[in-house]
């Protein structure tokens, strides 16, 4: 490491990270972009008809008649955009009219209780879980019955798959709220507004204004990246889009799926320029939103000015908090259904509770569990562990060269977030099956890795950051090697965001549906794709049983993380070191 | 074995200002050098230089010696340069021990021979019997006290403070610096110290530089008898050879 003295710098020579330090950054970008990269190729090229392997040599806009051709693409489209827009708006105001309602209070514990198991739920999971709660057999129906509605046999109504998309758009918002809100608590929490807040009350401000007025204009470029992943997500769901959306026509995405997996393979050109056309749709809608955001910003300008102190939004944030609470009371019972319905022998309408319990479902999955229980695990395990490795290398990267983290790379990192998983994830797999991949674990791990490293990242580079740096910097004049420093100070001191990030890599990785489906093409099972499949066309109790098991995995991941750090973590949780 | 801590011509910028105008200094073994400046002029910067962990926002220009062995071509680990901060930074994870042992030489072989070490510098300390104890446990005094332990164990070629004695209180204050004090002079360590106290100056009773920022972006440092280092953006030769401010010790 030493200079030599002929050319010794009189610029000083700072620290220096290793060679596989140095790799980390650029393997992880490689990892993310060529999949992506070439993932979007193998779509936008057969989508105009070249796919030498199926015989498209030619460029044409024959894929693209062929969609338009289809009929109820208007209504697929519109479904999409009415289902994932609908979804975002209404999660966005309801995240920000609780957070004015609660004016820099943090959550309760109640609250944490009730959202952490929702947020660490896997959305097909939820999804069953809500389709149980909300159909003419569920319990939402049978609290009601017979008193209020008169009924005594289920009614004959389509709550779950209606034409409408509502139960989608349900379903999307008992997930992403929690999600929203975790996300902007996050960046509340780096916001010091208490004594805004204060001077804002003291010229007569109202609460909910004051919040808007003041904190508002701050956090929102904080949320930006997480919402635009929300909108992108709503727009282009497919597993929770099987479960709780209409099936004639289906919204774009599941139509695109419904042809990439037709056994006619030259349904394969339309498929992709569906899927295309997915991307554009998401594209534009960020677009679009982006300009509403300029809307919004220059009204909020001239509302800001009037001074005026009170408004009817007062109210209206209360029931945004009031309607945030029930979302959350909906969830926790999806999940509460889940279970209830695995252990039910015998549950007659409309009683409230089954007659009879019993383990039966259970018992009799337990061979047919295994297997697919043992590949999610492996999977998710694997991602997490491979995720957290390159998130702490490209960390460590940072700090050992002294630089800035750089807002250019936070958009590589959301690009896979950002792109709907349709529009690359059939290229990739060509890309895959070039390689003699395709169907193999291996396969799986990389494309859940796409989703995995992400979110491992976001969840690690607050807590990595804000350690203090002069603990390094003590021990390197001390004489320890940044690699000791890394393992015997900043390791330990962070062990507990460390293990929650792990944890939350392998949520992320057991939520993966589609991933799984195109990189295993079909031949990895794991619960994810076993609780889908079974949604549709499955009894309740094995749904029940399946959906309930792939939920409870991230949960016992989650406790599993917190509870090692509280046995083995620094005995005082440093400042910055909180997950 | 001691020896003098040289800057040669050490000055640091960021792209749109000068922090630290050409510096040149001789720190003699068990001499204190005081560099006084407002907070967020950049002495901290300066430190970090010297210690080989200067982020990349900052240039850096100029050599730094100990004795004859020039230390800004080391990384920092390699350095030997001690420093102390306000706080005291002890590792939380580790207990009063485990921190001095992080800090011993690993040229100390044989557990016992470590631990020996270590009980006698407690000791010495006024500290017996520490070493099982969480640092969370002691207090600021003592820990202040540990962490100047821990950073001689490392055996330092020279020391650099960085306000380590803001924190404490007065009465603290004086005991904890005149420790710090005792202990670099008894191993023979130049001292360079940054502050914006003048009674931390006074009691180091030796040179004081200051720092000081002219509205127009211009900074210099100047000795108690008249401009050391002057420089506009540009930079500049020192008015003063290093070498002959050694005899200028403030009276």
């Amino acid at each position: 490491m030493r200079i030599p003295a002929t050319t010794a710098p009189s610029v000083s020579p700072q620290m220096r990270p290793t060679f596989w330090l140095r790799q980390a950054p650029r393997v992880t970008v490689l990892l993310f972009l060529v999949p992506v990269a070439a993932g979007l190729a193998g779509t936008v090229l057969p989508a105009f008809g070249w796919l030498p392997a199926l015989g498209g040599r030619h460029l044409t806009l024959a894929p693209w008649l062929r969609l338009a051709a289809e009929p109820g693409l208007g209504r697929a489209i519109a479904l999409t955009f009415a289902t994932g827009l609908t979804a975002t708006v209404v999660s966005v105001l309801l995240v920000l009219g609780l957070c004015a309602h609660w004016h820099g209070r943090k959550p309760g514990r109640i609250g944490r209780a009730v959202f952490a198991p929702i947020l660490a739920a896997p959305h097909a999971a939820m999804a069953i879980g809500v389709g149980f709660l909300i159909a003419p057999s569920g319990w939402i129906v049978r609290l009601l019955s017979p008193w209020l509605t008169g009924w005594h046999q289920p009614p004959d109504l389509a709550t779950v798959q209606d034409p409408y998309g509502f139960a989608l758009t349900l379903g999307l918002l008992v997930k992403e709220v929690p999600y929203l809100l975790l996300m902007t608590l996050t960046a509340l929490s780096q916001l010091p507004v208490a004594r805004e807040l204060e001077a804002a009350a003291a010229l007569g401000y109202g609460r909910s204004v004051a919040w808007l007025k003041i904190v508002l204009p701050r956090l929102y470029p904080q949320i930006r990246l997480p919402l635009y992943a929300v909108l992108a997500y709503a727009l282009s769901v497919v597993d929770m889009a099987l479960i709780l959306g209409p099936s004639n026509p289906p919204t774009l995405s599941v139509l695109a799926l419904r042809w990439f997996t037709a056994p006619d393979v030259s349904m394969y050109f339309p498929a992709a320029a569906a899927a295309l056309l997915q991307l554009l749709i998401v594209l534009g809608s960020i677009a679009l939103w982006r300009a509403g955001e300029r809307i919004v910003c220059a009204l909020g300008r001239r509302w800001i000015a009037s001074g005026r102190r009170r408004s009817r939004l007062e109210p209206l944030s209360s029931l945004a908090a009031v309607l945030v609470a029930g979302l959350g009371l909906l969830g926790a019972a999806a999940l509460l259904d889940l279970a209830v319905w695995s252990l039910t022998s015998r549950w007659r309408f409309p009683r409230i509770l089954p007659s009879h319990w019993s383990a039966a479902a259970w018992r009799e999955q337990v061979a047919v569990i295994l297997w697919p229980l043992e590949t999610t695990v492996t999977v998710a395990l694997v991602a997490s562990a491979l995720a957290v490795v390159l998130v702490l290398g490209c960390l460590e990267y940072e700090q050992q060269r002294g630089s800035a983290p750089q807002a250019r790379s936070l958009w590589l990192l959301y690009v896979p977030l950002l792109v709907p998983q349709i529009a690359f994830l059939f290229g990739m797999q060509v890309l895959l099956t070039f390689s003699r991949l395709d169907g193999t674990l291996l396969a799986v791990i990389w494309s859940h890795l796409l989703f995995v490293v992400p979110y491992v990242f976001l969840s690690l580079a607050d807590p990595w950051r804000s350690l203090d740096t002069r603990y390094a910097r003590t021990a390197l004049c001390l004489g320890a090697s940044p690699r000791r420093v890394f393992l015997r100070i900043k390791l330990p001191l962070l062990l507990r965001p460390v293990l929650v990030a792990a944890a939350v890599g392998l949520a992320v990785s057991i939520d993966q549906y589609l991933p799984t489906l195109f990189a295993g093409a079909g031949r990895v099972v794991t619960l994810t794709t076993e609780a889908v499949t079974l949604a549709s066309g499955g009894g309740r109790r094995v749904t029940g049983v399946f959906a309930l098991l792939q939920a409870l995995v991230p949960l016992a991941a989650y406790g599993c993380a917190l509870g090692v750090s509280r046995r083995h973590g620094p005995r005082r949780v440093l400042p910055g070191a909180r997950a | 074995m001691s020896e003098p801590l040289h800057l040669d011509e050490v000055s640091i910028s960021l792209p749109e200002r000068l922090l630290i105008p050409p510096l040149s200094v001789r720190v003699m073994p068990g001499e204190v050098v005081t560099l006084m400046g407002p907070s967020g002029a950049g002495k901290s910067t300066l430190l970090s230089f010297l210690c080989g962990t200067l982020s990349d926002g900052f240039r850096a220009t100029g050599r730094v010696w100990i004795g004859g062995s020039e230390v800004s071509a080391l990384p920092a680990e390699r350095r030997r340069i001690g420093v102390l901060f306000q706080d005291d930074l002890l590792f939380p994870h580790l207990t009063v021990g485990e921190n001095l042992a992080f800090g011993l030489s690993s040229a100390v072989r044989g557990r016992a021979a470590r631990a020996a070490r270590i009980a006698a510098a407690l000791e010495e300390a006024g500290l017996a019997g520490f070493a099982p104890r969480d640092p969370a446990t002691l207090s600021g005094g003592q820990r202040a006290r540990v962490a100047v332990l821990r950073l001689l164990l490392a055996e330092p070629r020279a020391l650099l403070l960085d306000e380590p004695f803001n924190k404490l209180d007065a009465a603290m204050r004086a005991d904890f610096r005149r420790f710090v004090f005792e202990h670099a002079a008894a191993a023979g360590l130049p001292v360079l110290m940054v502050t914006h106290d003048a009674t931390d100056a006074v009691a180091a009773r030796g040179r004081v530089l200051t720092l000081s920022q002219a509205p127009d972006g211009s900074a210099r440092i100047e000795s108690a008898d008249g401009a050391l280092s002057v420089a506009h953006g540009t930079e500049r030769k020192p008015e003063h050879e290093g070498g002959a401010l050694v005899a200028n010790r403030r009276s």
